[in-house]
């Protein structure tokens, strides 16, 4: 024991805790519970629900002179506190005697729960919550057997009382603990929902339209300890003792949420194992204990009716269904004819698997794997990305964090969470955007900078740290100059780039600018050091590790050399127009997804994949770390995992790949892949014990998310090959457009793995061109009701709103809301009627 | 009745008006310590005086201004003007005809403080007094007693006065101050205390009107002075007020340490129709109830006598009840009262208040068995040390203290019924 810590005992056993550690962490870190409704570990204690009383002594002091009172024995005169008090709000102390099982303490704590009881339907037969639920379990432990409470004297309240579309109240079951209100006031900053009037008649309401407006909602049902919030799609859906669960992680961004995927058999003969709802799984590396109401409520495309079930083939000009062996052969014939080569398209949604597997057989036809993707950088992130050890949750004073051109808070919910967190434990924050975005008012610097020209704002904030003479052009303004001088006294600095108001080389340039700007001050090959992509998709990063990148010449430039096309998990024509094109005419077309895309529509043949639910695999997070997914659910007959698909048509073409299991393709990836050189599954499935401890018997104590039995993940390490590459200068904006058109991100879009959860449809972006009230002025737009963009020969008419945020010179649109358009692009606008 | 200091102008017509309060000698004593006395000293005077503060708790005003965090600025002083204690209605009368006396207190507080920032926390009720206050303090700054830069020194001071909204709970120093924030009125964890994160988190003196009113004579006259009326450890006056079952209710302001038989019979003129004396509630609702006997009625109303006695001189509100008073009715109603007030915040006050005043209306509707008194007991005292702030305990004593010193009151209705 060290001896800087406090001493005391708690139920006679010594402990040594740090010092201004609560009570009731303390005794839990010894494996002794204390009963707790209103605390969490994760929130400012309140002292609340009183359910953690305990008796506390203290050594007695002599009034006169302060010094300890001691016995005949020389030991000291502990004085016991008339009144019980509350483990959840006082600090250790030294010398301090903790009784939590004293008759007083326990006859205090029962008078507590019979208190909280007399307002409590216990309705728990029909409750989400019975069988996990806090109050339910510590009313076992802690309560009396029989209430005396007359039960005619019960209060009746709304049971279904939507907070909002995704967020059920049920007001006869809170206990007012408040522990939902604080999570959205300080964990979430959205201060949403809050308690209204007194005494019993508290209840908590929303102040947001729509209501519980927060990207961050679901999590306050995992944190509520009775079953008062539930989730719109799960509330009677379930008992939770019916669930099985299995381990995921999130498809929906970069971060790699880990997941738990509760499942049962749907209701009714012959029901299919189901997707009930999904949980967050304990990472404190990487999501603590929450997720996004994305990764939460987004997953019901997995279950959609529009999923392919069969392959199709297409017969006499339209798709017809086929059997596997007849659609693997037919695509095998194409993809092996000789020609003009063979071009291989790839999402980042892909597992690493799938991704090894296709860049093999690709490859080994001599063709070219290209990534479905405007976004450049990977290479730069496996040289000069965060080390090992790596944690947002650790951030704190001294240490610097870089956001470039990205909106974490739509782009990546729980890095934006965690980096806000961290600035409030005192990391400095450095915000670089064109526009205002939710993470400015945690920062202590905010570059702002003319849309599209994040590179040029880069490099003269390289310049003011390096004080590089090549750079003496991009002169740097204050603000940039303060900014440069945080980075120069960072402990560590992690940056955060992503590709707002650029194209592809534009993101290139900036990913040299930002690993410069790490490797100028050395901040590299340590933990919490070094660069992180904000990637559209899950495993943008593992699809760069497996040695897939975008084509730097956009994909109509390959496609124009007319080469065999086999398309997986990408829907380019949706994404642009000219590409549907090209592919229209393309003869022997092969494309793989979950869904008839538009670019599916195209093919010849169409082999239908799994969801992210139903099969094995790995993703490669932004931070580099590699995390198993599990398979939750069987897939629907008819489908098979990417990774099998790919490996079958190998085998079909004479190419040898691993076609056993997601685990074997792995070995080959350990194997060949030397950044994943010795990683086994087994490894990836490696857990330790987290603090603070969450779900089963913790449950009362962190909630419902589920602690983690299946995997941390490993992080990868970074493998520089010498030092970054040189930075590249700023490209100019091209004249001739009226505005930059800027395709910008919005958590929940219009894309097929958010548009068929139906519950978020009030909730989905829209199409709309946002522009700044100048701008509308000098156009002829004030008073128009649409405005009609026209560019490379084409031509879109929208509705717009003008807005004080967007910078001048741009035109703000969601991506995957409509418009295909995935790069900033010079438009002409004219105002247009509706 | 000795000479009023809090309640001059009983002593002195018109002294809510400006001329004639400086007449009376009204401002010297900010003005001077303004001009020649240090914050220090001016504490150091509060402190020799004795002075406690007078919204219930009794603690020395002079030791609590002296726990203001060092070297945090900017602080506050907030006179809290919630006067919500059933019985209590010593503040209004001191706001609305003495208003300037206390508007000094608060400026000299405010100096001792080296706040340049004070608040007026009115109950919601008091809307139209606070519009008179709002003109006094404008009338103070037109004649250089507040604003900027006084008496030609560097020290500045603004007054404002914010109206809380209705609630009982928000006379408790910290959910006062969070409703000051805009924030539900609930009282706060402790520690820190106001003096320590106040007001938006800074330094704070929250004072009642009484206390405060008390400052200019202290300082134009000398701890010596105020120490030589009252008793050792409860120096000074007290406004009591007067009500329930006596001939003249009303405030009355006696030196602490006179007798409830001084009060009630010589001030108050006894019970009417010449029926007895009961009971005495010496703080309102919130301090145990206390039986008329003898050694009470001789007893001093001072904070160290009435701890003795098993109860608490609070606020002073003193509500006499005559012998036709059953002690289970008035304990009922006093029970609907902090049901209806308590804040939520804890378990306990929130379920228990509300369990007692279910058993409480079974006994009063002739419903309840002879077992529902010992089940009431037993919820009372089970909310007993317990709590976030005082206000359940208040609820509790009340009826455990009725239950022990008139327990024959509530086997009447629950043995006999209706």
């Amino acid at each position: 024991m060290s001896s800087d810590g406090v001493r005391l005992t708690i139920e006679g056993m010594e402990v040594n805790s740090a010092s201004g550690t609560l009570l009731v962490d303390a005794a839990k870190r010894m494996g002794i519970d204390i009963p707790v409704f209103c605390y969490h570990p994760k929130l400012k204690p309140v002292g609340m629900c009183r359910m953690c009383l305990v008796e506390i002594g203290r050594p007695a002091r002599d009034r006169a002179t302060g010094q300890p009172v001691l016995t005949e024995q020389g030991a000291p005169v502990i004085q016991f506190g008339a009144n019980l008090e509350t483990a959840c709000t006082t600090q250790v102390g030294e010398g301090w005697q903790v009784r939590v099982f004293s008759g007083k303490a326990i006859e205090g704590r029962k008078a507590i729960v019979e208190y909280l009881l007399t307002s409590h339907p216990l309705d728990c037969p029909i409750c989400d919550k019975g069988g996990e639920c806090p109050l339910q379990n510590l009313t076992m432990g802690h309560g009396p057997g029989l209430s005396r409470f007359l039960f005619d004297e019960k209060q009746h309240l709304a049971k279904h009382l939507p907070l909002g579309e995704l967020i059920y109240l049920d007001r006869e079951r809170c206990i007012q603990c408040a522990r939902c209100t604080r999570f959205q006031d300080e964990v979430a900053d959205d201060p949403v929902i809050g308690l209204s009037q007194r005494g019993r008649r508290l209840e908590i309401v929303t102040y947001s339209e729509p209501g519980f407006d927060s990207y961050f909602s679901g999590n306050s049902t995992d944190i509520c300890p009775v079953g008062a919030l539930t989730t719109a799609d799960f509330r009677f859906g379930a008992r939770p003792w019916e669930l099985n669960a299995a381990a995921s992680i999130c498809p929906h961004c970069p971060v790699g949420c880990n997941l738990t995927l509760n499942t049962r058999r749907a209701a009714g003969k012959d029901g299919r194992e189901t997707v009930k709802r999904v949980m967050p799984r304990q990472n404190e590396q990487v999501n603590e204990i929450w997720i996004c109401d994305k990764g939460r409520f987004a997953h019901h495309y997995a279950h959609s009716a529009d999923r392919l079930s069969t392959p199709l083939v297409r017969e006499n000009g339209t798709l017809v269904e086929a059997s596997w062996e007849a659609a693997l052969d037919r695509a095998a014939d194409r993809l092996g004819a000789p020609g003009a080569g063979l071009l291989g398209v790839a999402g980042g949604r892909l597992s690493n698997e799938d991704l090894f597997n296709f860049r093999g057989l690709i490859e080994g036809l001599g063709g070219t794997p290209v990534l479905d993707d405007w976004m450049a950088g990977g290479d730069l992130v496996r040289q000069f990305g965060v080390s090992r050890g790596t944690n947002l949750g650790t951030l704190g004073e001294g240490e610097v964090v870089l956001v470039i051109a990205s909106d974490l808070h739509e782009e990546a919910p729980i890095w934006w969470l965690r980096i806000k967190q961290a600035a409030e434990r005192g990391a400095e924050l450095i915000v670089a955007n064109a526009r205002p975005t939710r993470l400015d008012s945690y920062s202590a610097h905010r570059l702002r900078y003319p849309p599209g020209e994040a590179v040029r704002a880069t490099l003269s904030l390289l310049g003011a740290l390096t004080g590089d003479p090549g750079l003496r052009s991009y002169s740097p303004d204050p603000q940039t100059v303060a900014a440069a001088t945080a980075l120069r006294g960072a402990k560590n600095l992690i940056v955060f780039y992503g590709n707002e108001g650029l194209d592809y080389p534009g993101s290139e340039a900036l990913a040299r600018a930002s690993a410069r700007l790490l490797s100028s001050h050395n901040h590299q090959g340590r933990p919490n050091n070094g660069l992180i992509a904000v990637w559209p998709r899950a495993n943008t990063q593992g699809a760069w590790d497996m040695g897939l990148r975008p084509s730097p010449m956009g994909l109509v430039g390959r496609l124009e050399q007319r080469p065999s096309v086999y398309i997986v998990a990408a829907d380019p024509v949706g994404d642009d127009p000219a590409v549907g094109q090209l592919l229209k005419d393309q003869r022997g077309l092969v494309v793989q997804d979950l869904f008839l895309t538009p670019t599916a529509q195209l093919a010849e043949v169409v082999l239908p994949a799994q969801s992210f639910v139903e099969r094995e695999g790995t993703f490669t997070s932004g931070e580099r770390r590699v995390q198993r997914l599990y398979p939750a659910v069987p897939g629907p007959a008819g489908t098979l995992p990417d990774w099998r698909i790919v490996s079958e048509l190998g085998r079909r073409l004479g190419l040898e790949l691993e076609g056993g299991s997601a685990g074997q393709v792995f070995a080959r990836i350990a194997a060949q892949v030397p950044d994943y050189a010795g990683l086994t599954y087994t490894e990836l499935a490696a857990s330790s014990r987290q603090w603070p401890e969450v779900g089963g018997p913790d449950l009362y104590y962190g909630g419902t998310a589920y602690d983690n039995r299946q995997g941390l993940g490993v992080q990868l390490a970074p493998r520089p090959s010498g030092e970054p590459p040189e930075w590249v200068a700023a490209a100019s904006r091209r004249p001739g457009g009226d505005l930059l058109l800027v395709p910008i991100s919005r958590l929940y879009d219009r894309g097929v793995t958010v548009l068929a959860s139906k519950l978020l449809s009030l909730r989905l972006a829209e199409l709309k061109l946002a522009i700044h009230p100048e701008d509308a002025a000098r156009l002829g737009l004030l008073g128009a009701s649409r405005a009609e963009l026209s560019w490379d020969g084409r031509s879109s008419t929208l509705e717009f709103s003008i807005e004080d945020s967007v910078p001048r010179g741009a035109g703000l649109v969601p991506r995957s809301t409509g418009l295909p358009l995935n790069r900033p692009t010079e438009v002409r606008v004219r105002p247009a009627s509706s | 009745m000795a000479e009023p200091i809090v309640l001059r102008h009983r002593a002195l017509p018109e002294l809510d008006r400006l001329d004639v309060y400086r007449q009376n000698g009204g401002f010297r004593a900010f003005e001077k310590a303004v001009r020649s006395q240090s914050p220090a000293e001016v504490i150091q005077i509060v402190k020799d005086s004795g002075l406690r503060g007078r919204g219930g708790a009794g603690f020395p005003t002079g030791v609590k201004w002296s726990f203001l965090t060092p070297g945090v600025f900017p602080r506050y002083v907030v006179a809290n003007a919630d006067e919500s204690e059933p019985g209590t209605f010593k503040d209004r009368e001191i706001m609305e005809r003495n208003p300037f006396q206390f508007l000094e207190g608060i400026a000299i507080c405010a100096y001792a403080a080296q706040a340049n920032v004070a608040y007026i926390y009115c109950r919601g009720e008091f809307w139209d007094l606070t519009g008179e206050l709002d003109r006094k303090i404008a009338e103070l700054e037109r004649a250089g007693l507040l604003g900027d830069r006084l008496f030609g020194t560097n020290y500045s001071l603004r007054i404002h006065t914010h109206l809380g909204a209705g609630a009982y709970i928000c006379g408790e120093e910290t959910a006062l101050l969070e409703s000051m924030e805009g924030k539900l009125g609930q009282p706060r964890l402790r520690p820190p205390f106001p003096a320590a994160e106040g007001l938006y988190g800074k330094p704070t003196v929250v004072n009642n009107v009484e206390t405060l009113t008390n400052l200019p004579p202290i300082l134009e006259r000398g701890a010596q002075w105020y120490r030589s009326m009252g008793t050792k450890q409860s120096p000074g006056t007290k406004v009591f007020s007067l009500s329930g079952h006596v001939e003249r209710p009303g405030n009355f302001e006696l030196p602490l340490g006179a007798t409830f038989r001084e009060l009630i019979f010589e001030h108050g003129g006894g019970i009417p129709g010449g029926k007895a004396i009961k009971a005495i509630l010496p703080a309102g609702a919130s301090a145990p109830i206390l039986p008329a006997a003898d050694d009470v009625l001789n007893s001093g109303m001072d904070y160290e006598s009435l701890a003795a006695l098993g109860s608490a001189l609070g606020s002073a509100s003193i509500i006499v009840l005559d012998e036709t008073v059953n002690i289970a009715w008035a304990e009922a109603k006093i029970t609907d009262f902090f049901e209806h007030e308590s804040c939520g915040k804890c378990t306990p006050c929130r379920e228990g208040t509300y369990w007692m005043k279910h058993i409480l209306g079974r006994l009063i509707g002739g419903e309840a068995r002879s077992a529902d008194i010992e089940l009431l007991r037993s919820v009372g005292s089970g909310i007993r040390g317990k709590c976030l702030c005082a206000l359940g305990d208040f609820a509790a004593l009340a009826v455990t203290s009725g239950i022990e010193r008139f327990g024959t009151d509530f086997e009447i209705y629950a043995v006999n019924g209706r």
